[in-house]
């Protein structure tokens, strides 16, 4: 019970400290790739503290959707954070690290933003909840199939476990299961934190928005959450994906030197796979909006593909 | 273009940005930034009238040259996410409302920025039957960039006078 609190405790601490990080180290990537300086790895960290100091602007006439939702974006992304393997694989005590529960708590935020797009009656904040839903609705069947054709070798489908079990047999690693699996799982996180080339984070031309047209009408600390629990959600995949890929030097249990490795070893492992993304995002192109389906259709078929594959293989 | 190509370019050019000059600037009396802007501006630009030649050395505060983004500004999509609220050119009749409305839909504590020398006197479009008046006739400006165009250099100034870094 103890060691499940601190192991809790451990993964939203680290998952608040190295977000912003995250952000900043993509962001100074692309700043350098594009000739530029850029603000520095510690700026996303100054731009949250600022806008929890700033009074939220309200519409008149807006409903408590507005206040809620992004308060429930956040803790929906803390609660993912302290439920994905991010420093540590020890299942906790009385809470449920089951694939299909992380997975609806990660819809749980995505309604949220979708209902606050919905909210302000804009015909932007409308059209970035329509589309967010159908890269939803496209994107979460290739999550729990890709992460099941892995937990097939583990015998479970509590994350933790399968990490565990990857961890301790190499031998699965390297395999067509894992390697379409991971495959599948990249692109799917990458359509869900809304990089490009599905969608395009600095954009500024509200007819090609997906995130930032349902977050138009929020601002001050409402905006902070937001922002916030949109980076924790890309922390908690890329984190997943990564543990999941290489999961070497995850803690096992909740003794200090294990948790110790095992969050220098999520920092380096986050920060490469963050700088990676970003430079790669360098050399693309946003997707046509119906292109998209497309490229998420291609990571349903080779997670499908996994989980055959998994029959034969194990 | 090729990967390669592209590589090849990256490579060669490495960082463009350079070392920021001093600028003049004007800055309301008695302006004082606000404490939680430190290092961090969100900007918001309205062209309420402008011929373009400000927006282009706004655009070009931006680009990879002079880089007002290692100073924490960032020019972003909606006043809602905006700290900072920046107007260039003269108040045509048809943009008096939409700034307005801008201005108020900015959280506070927000700060406005007039650039060009349109916004003081309306400089060459003055007694246009299409001018409402110069951006002084409407808001409190904190700071004001001079010059027709200005100079990115100073844009750069005006922002930083507002981030402090
Ligand atoms: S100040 Fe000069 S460059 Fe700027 S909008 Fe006015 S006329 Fe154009």
């Amino acid at each position: 019970m103890i060691d499940s609190v601190v192991v809790i405790v451990v993964h939203l601490v680290f998952a608040l400290a190295i977000t912003p990080v995250l952000i900043g180290v993509m962001r100074t990537v692309r700043a350098r790739l594009e000739g530029r300086v850029g603000g520095g790895i510690v700026q996303p960290w100054r731009d949250v503290l600022k806008l929890f100091a700033k009074e939220p602007l309200r519409a008149p006439g807006s409903s408590p959707v507005l206040t809620w939702a992004p308060l429930l974006l956040m803790a929906s992304s803390l609660v993912l954070c302290a439920l994905i393997p991010l420093v540590s694989t020890l299942p906790l005590a009385g809470v449920p690290g089951e694939l299909f529960v992380v997975v609806s708590v990660l819809l749980l935020g995505t309604v949220a933003l979708a209902m606050l797009g919905l909210e302000a009656g804009t015909a932007f904040g409308g059209m970035g909840s329509s589309r967010h839903m159908v890269f939803t609705a496209l994107v979460e069947p290739t999550v729990l199939l890709s992460i099941y054709a892995l937990s097939v070798p583990a015998g479970t489908s509590a994350l933790a476990a399968i990490v565990r079990s990857r961890r301790d047999d190499l031998s699965t690693l390297l395999n067509p299961v894992s390697i379409l699996a991971i495959a599948a799982l990249i692109v799917v996180v990458i359509a869900e934190t809304g990089r490009l080339p599905v969608d395009n984070p600095a954009t500024h031309l509200e007819l090609t928005m997906v995130h930032e047209a349902m977050i138009l009408e929020s601002g001050g600390r409402d905006l902070g959450w937001l922002e916030f629990g949109s980076w924790l959600r890309l922390t908690a995949l890329l984190g997943l994906t990564v543990n999941l890929a290489v999961p070497w030097a995850v803690a096992g249990d909740a003794s200090w030197t294990a948790l110790l490795v095992g969050v220098a070893a999520t920092t380096v492992k986050l920060v490469a796979a963050a700088a990676l993304l970003a430079a790669v995002e360098v050399f693309l192109a946003k997707l046509r909006l119906f292109r998209v389906p497309e490229l998420l259709a291609g990571s349903f078929v080779l997670a499908f593909l996994s989980v055959s594959a998994s029959y034969l293989v194990f | 273009m090729s990967l390669t190509r592209l590589l090849s370019m990256i490579t060669r050019t490495g960082t463009m940005t350079e070392p920021v000059a001093d600028a003049p600037i004007e800055i309301r009396e008695g302006f004082v930034p606000p404490a939680c802007l430190r290092g961090s501006a969100q900007v918001r630009h309205v062209d309420a009238g402008s011929c373009n030649g400000c927006e282009i050395e706004l655009g070009a505060a931006f680009g990879p040259v002079y880089d007002a983004e290692r100073f924490g500004a960032r020019l972003v999509a909606s006043p809602r996410h905006a700290d900072v609220v920046t107007v260039a050119g003269v108040v045509t009749q048809n943009m008096v409302e939409p700034l307005l409305n801008t201005i108020d839909a900015t959280p506070n504590p927000r700060v406005i920025i007039s650039i060009g020398d349109c916004t003081r006197g309306c400089g060459v479009f003055a007694g246009s039957y299409a001018v409402a008046g110069s951006v002084d006739d409407f808001a409190e400006v904190d700071v004001h960039v001079t010059g027709c165009p200005p100079a990115p250099e100073a844009i750069i100034a005006a922002l930083r006078a507002v981030t402090r870094r």
